[in-house]
């Protein structure tokens, strides 16, 4: 504003010029109708039933927010036939504000009046914008067809290498694992990604962590596949074929927000403002649907922290379905890929914890036989429900989709469940822990329901510790598990990083059906008898059961201790050399120790393991070793700064359990082969190693050479003699300057005293 | 490999050097006292007494008549070997960190602190072994730009000093001028340590960027270099029998109370000087090692730490029959 002039004033009030004024106080009226919506699908009733209608309208509307007065509104219209006042099957409704239409609309969109009547509730703008949408068809502009890379290259190498992916620092290195323990880098970049790595359960692709979102790398360019645009995401899930892909972020979604150079590459829309999660369609980049993090019964209680309660949607095996669970409150059951609720509504159920989904569809035994073509895509659903209510702790297996209960269990004086599906789908084990009578010890059962008999039933195993951590074998002639217990869990101290500071003494259980005679199992129909423990061992620093995922061997380490670093490579069914019969005994391998471990991953064919020591846990000496099976080191890799290391995932394979057999009989005949072909490259290995060694020294010597010419030659030039000589020109005299120096030591060995007479 | 434990200092060990024959050991350590030890059995031969402060460096002259100490009592002292009497005592503005004979024993080298608005410095001193007042004229004084030395020492023939800088650069002087005729940045952290070959013609220095480095004394060529996973403090070059080098360090001494002795990586590792190849490690002291001195027959050598021990290993005949595969 120019400085006021004294002797240039405006003749009138009428020529001051208000405008820079009223600019600054505007005011807005609130003109939009945000806050209206249409509601469709009405009733068509008459005058009569118009109050009653709307009041039950209003009853319907009210948990959504505060409809205005006189803000209903029903056009009427008089039917030419009957000459009566009818209503036209729709209804305008306005809120005090848009939130409260947003959430009505979220809410009771698609409400079931009764049978006929399905809501349709939307916004007024909504029905105002696609009435004026311009009826004349504009033809998309296809992009011109990119042929893809093979995305699973990888699994062509003729070696049948697995890759594996290290964090090092900002540097990520994917990598392929030799024979020898000695990996070869695949590709490597720097700044990869912001904070961790992930790769799809099946190995596509390779997803990395951005402010904006994830990306997808893969193929063999590991190039960018697809990008997810989340802001500040932190946590992502696949679905199991790696169709759908979850992204979580603790900021809530504001569409206006995302900043995108390009508006139409903007994936959010206003009815994704306020929500936490996205469901992906990964093939072609779409977001399918944001969802709002789960509204606590009681808003007081926080509800279990994202990260431990990931994934919060767990797919079925089929990609079929998607569940999660509103905690205390309701299961909700999801279709892929219309994103819909099952039959509409979710599962109410008071108290729900946790579920699980049976790893694999259909029931053993009972559905989808063998050679069946209508294989089976029926699911069995297991959750359980804490007690409450004079009501006593409940495990529900149910169907799905039907919904349909097929089991319930009750369980007392239970503080804590978690469900194991034993991969066949075959057992679930449920873990509970209980409290004593008395309220001041705890203890673990294992309640396994035998999925494969109709009357499902249960067996339970009494145990007298608590249960830190179960494990089935994942693949085996028989089911097996390994329990750690202990008996005070809560003895143990961590630290910030998650660290034990003190070591345990924990007891590691193996436990195996009984085997049945002939006669029984013809009586019983069944193959397995009771689980029995066959082996216990007590007193171990063993936190975490590590079984080969080819079943068979398996680790007991001592994980994220800062006191002890202890693995223990065991073999479950080493042959007895003695006996032809097949018999088998479990059998320690070895037990080395690697200073520091966090982690242990085995990688997907059980032929090699690493075990890492991470950064994010504790600095000291971090890297990687890669081990065989067996417990024999192959290559030991510390970097500074070493984060974290994942095998690459391999897709289940193709072949049947005949093609299996056959090829495992052919071994025999084709070993030599892949043993000369091992020899082969060992020796020019070795060779090229000799080569460079070679070449190392002749380079050193020439450079000596070279040096000590120019030095003697720098001497006579000053006309000094050399203060030191080369070692070679030396040697032969060194025997003539030698002092040899002799020492006399005097030792009392014994003393004794005798008396002389 | 049992070695042979000096206990003769109360604090951190500086700096410990054989003398050309190789009988006689000289320790410092930030106690004011220098050790003269044999070194075939360890025994205490005497010490010298006089510094007011923590010592930081020695050398003895290739006949072993004179030793030249410098201190943080901001002196560098001249002392008679063989009875202990100090001779000659050079006053500096500031801590004198390193202190080395040139290879004909005339002139000395003494590389001073930065500290209290003085800028570290390198002096050039001329001793005369023939009388006993010494000139107190430095013959040139060298101001390292822009990063203070850490180490220096003499080239063969006095042509050059090499000076190890605090910023990892390592850089070739000429020391009548005062000029920087080379300067290379392979290291990137501080130079801890600058040991020569028996004939000068290359040296080593370890930095606390964990890594040591053979170097060209006349072209500064990075020949070598051995990465390892700790801060080193001290780098020495096997002189005979084998073609190693060897290599000290460990977490920084401020850190060490809180780590465990196994985590401190407080070893003495061996890598082959050709090949890089770490080829053995030797354990022993519970603090960092500050600095290695190998006996000139290749035989033996020593070790000091921070926890004031110098370990003197004789090797045992595996090691002369140990063959690098």
């Amino acid at each position: 504003m120019p400085a006021l002039d004294p002797r240039n004033l405006p003749a009138s009030e009428a020529d001051i010029d208000f405008s820079d004024i009223e600019e600054k106080y505007h005011l807005t009226f609130n003109e939009s109708f945000d806050n209206v919506v249409v509601v469709d699908n009405l009733p068509v009733v008459d005058e009569s039933k118009l109050d009653r209608l709307l009041s039950v309208v209003k009853k319907i509307f009210k948990p959504a927010g505060t409809i205005k007065e006189d803000g209903l509104f029903m056009p009427t219209s008089i039917d030419p036939n009957s000459g009566k006042t009818m209503t036209q099957g729709y209804l305008f409704m306005e809120f005090n504000t848009p939130e409260q239409a947003s959430a009505a609309i979220k809410q009771l969109d698609g409400f079931k009046l009764d049978k006929t009547h399905i809501l349709a509730v939307h916004k007024y703008t909504d029905v105002e914008r696609y009435a004026t949408m311009n009826d004349t068809y504009k033809e998309p502009v296809i992009p011109p067809y990119e042929e893809r890379e093979h995305l699973k290259s990888w699994l062509l190498d003729p070696k049948c290498r697995d890759q594996f992916v290290a964090l090092r620092g900002d540097e990520v290195a994917v990598m392929a694992n030799n024979k020898n323990g000695k990996p070869d880098t695949v590709f490597t970049r720097s700044k990869w990604t912001e904070s961790y790595l992930q790769w799809s359960p099946r190995g596509t692709y390779l997803t990395t962590y951005h402010r904006q979102g994830v990306v997808l790398w893969g193929g063999a360019s590991w190039s960018k596949i697809m990008r997810f645009i989340h802001p500040n995401v932190k946590l992502s899930d696949f679905s199991p074929h790696e169709k759908f892909l979850v992204t979580f972020s603790p900021d809530a979604i504001n569409h206006e927000a995302v900043g995108m150079a390009n508006p139409s590459e903007n994936p959010f829309g206003p009815e994704d403002d306020g929500n936490h999660l996205c469901v992906w369609d990964i093939r072609t980049g779409n977001l399918l649907r944001s969802f709002p993090m789960p509204q606590m019964a009681n808003k007081d209680t926080a509800g279990p922290s994202i990260k431990d309660a990931w994934p919060h949607f767990k797919w079925s095996s089929d990609d079929r379905y998607f569940a999660r669970v509103v905690p205390g409150q309701m299961l909700s059951i999801y279709e892929a890929p219309s994103m819909g609720l099952l039959d509409r509504k979710s599962i109410k159920v008071e108290g729900i914890s946790d579920f699980a989904w049976s790893p694999v569809p259909g029931r053993p035994g009972r559905l989808g036989t063998k050679g069946d073509a209508n294989k089976p895509t029926d699911y069995t659903l297991a959750y359980w429900t804490p007690e409450m209510n004079n009501q006593p702790a409940r495990v529900t297996l149910i169907n799905v989709p039907t919904k349909e209960v097929l089991r319930t269990k009750n369980l007392f004086n239970t503080t804590d469940c978690k469900l194991y599906w034993h991969p066949s789908g075959e057992y679930l084990c449920v873990k509970v822990d209980r409290l004593s009578k008395t309220k001041k010890s705890t203890s673990s059962n294992l309640e396994i329901f035998l999925l494969s008999d109709r009357a499902l039933p249960v067996e339970t195993i009494e145990l007298k510790e608590t249960v830190v951590s179960f494990a089935w074998e994942p693949k085996g002639k028989q089911p097996r598990f390994a329990v750690i217990t202990t008996v005070d869990p809560s003895a143990v101290q961590f630290n910030a990083s998650g660290m034990a500071v003190q070591s345990v003494r924990n007891t590691v259980s193996f436990y195996e059906p009984e085997p049945l005679s002939k006669l029984k199992r013809a009586a019983t129909n069944m193959t397995h008898g009771n689980f029995k423990c066959k082996n216990t061992l007590e007193k171990k620093p063993t936190t975490a059961l590590l079984w080969s995922p080819n079943g068979r061997y398996i680790i007991l380490g001592s994980l994220r201790s800062t006191t002890v670093w202890d693995m223990e490579f065991w073999d479950m069914d080493y042959p007895l050399d003695n006996k032809k019969n097949g018999a088998t005994e479990m059998r320690l391998l070895t037990s080395p120790e690697h200073y520091g471990v966090t982690d242990v991953e085995w990688d997907p064919t059980g032929r090699y393991v690493v075990s890492y020591a991470s950064a994010w846990r504790h600095s000291m000496e971090n890297g990687f070793i890669v081990w065989d099976c067996k417990g024999t080191l192959l290559g030991k890799f510390t970097y500074e700064k070493f984060k974290q290391f994942l095998w690459r995932p391999r897709p289940p394979t193709l072949l049947t359990e005949e093609d299996k057999k056959r090829i495992a009989k052919k071994i025999p005949e084709l070993a030599p082969k892949f043993e000369e072909e091992d020899l082969m490259s060992e020796s020019a290995a070795s060779s090229a190693v000799i080569m460079k060694r070679r070449r190392a020294v002749e380079e050193w010597n020439a450079w000596r050479a070279k040096a000590e010419k120019e030095y003697l030659e720098e001497c006579q030039m000053m006309g000094k003699t050399p203060m030191y000589r080369s070692t070679s020109a030396n040697a032969g005299d060194e025997s003539a300057n030698v002092e040899t120096i002799e020492e006399w030591v005097e030792e009392v060995i014994e003393e004794t005293e005798e008396v002389v007479e | 490999m049992r070695p042979i434990l000096l206990q003769g200092h109360e604090r951190a060990l500086t700096q410990i050097k054989y003398n050309r024959e190789g009988d006689l050991l000289f320790s410092v350590a930030k106690d004011n006292v220098i050790n003269v030890w044999f070194s075939h059995n360890g025994e205490r031969l005497g010490t010298y007494n006089g510094h007011q402060g923590s010592i930081w460096s020695v050398d003895v002259n290739s006949d072993s008549s004179l030793l030249i100490s410098g201190s943080a009592d901001n002196t560098a002292r001249l002392w008679n070997v063989a009875d202990g009497r100090l001779l000659h005592t050079w006053t500096s503005n500031t801590a004198v960190k390193r202190v080395q004979f040139s290879e004909d024993d005339k002139y000395v080298l003494m590389v001073t602190e930065q500290r209290m608005g003085f800028p570290g410095t390198i002096l050039i001193f001329a001793v005369d072994p023939t009388t006993a007042d010494q000139s107190d004229e430095p013959l040139n004084v060298i101001i390292p730009e822009p990063s203070k030395a850490t180490v220096a020492g003499w080239g063969y023939l006095n042509k050059y000093i090499v000076v190890g800088h605090e910023n990892g650069n390592v850089s070739l002087f000429d020391w009548n001028t005062g000029e920087v005729l080379k300067c290379v940045e392979d290291h990137e952290a501080i130079i801890s340590d600058l040991q020569f070959s028996t004939d000068r013609t290359y040296f080593i220095t370890s930095s606390k960027d964990k890594t040591a480095r053979i170097y060209d004394s006349n072209t500064l060529e990075c020949i070598k270099s051995y990465p390892t996973d700790t801060p080193l403090n001290s780098a020495v070059i096997v002189p005979a029998i084998k073609e190693f080098v060897v290599v000290g360090g460990g977490q920084e001494a401020m850190q060490v109370t809180t780590t465990s002795q196994r985590q401190g990586k407080f070893e003495c590792r061996f890598f082959h000087k050709i090949h890089e190849d770490e080829v053995g490690r030797v354990r022993g002291h519970f603090g960092p090692i500050n600095t290695i001195a190998f006996h000139p027959d290749g035989k033996s050598f020593s070790s000091g730490g921070e926890d004031g021990y110098v370990r003197v290993h004789h090797f045992d005949p595996d090691y002369y029959t140990f063959k690098y595969e």
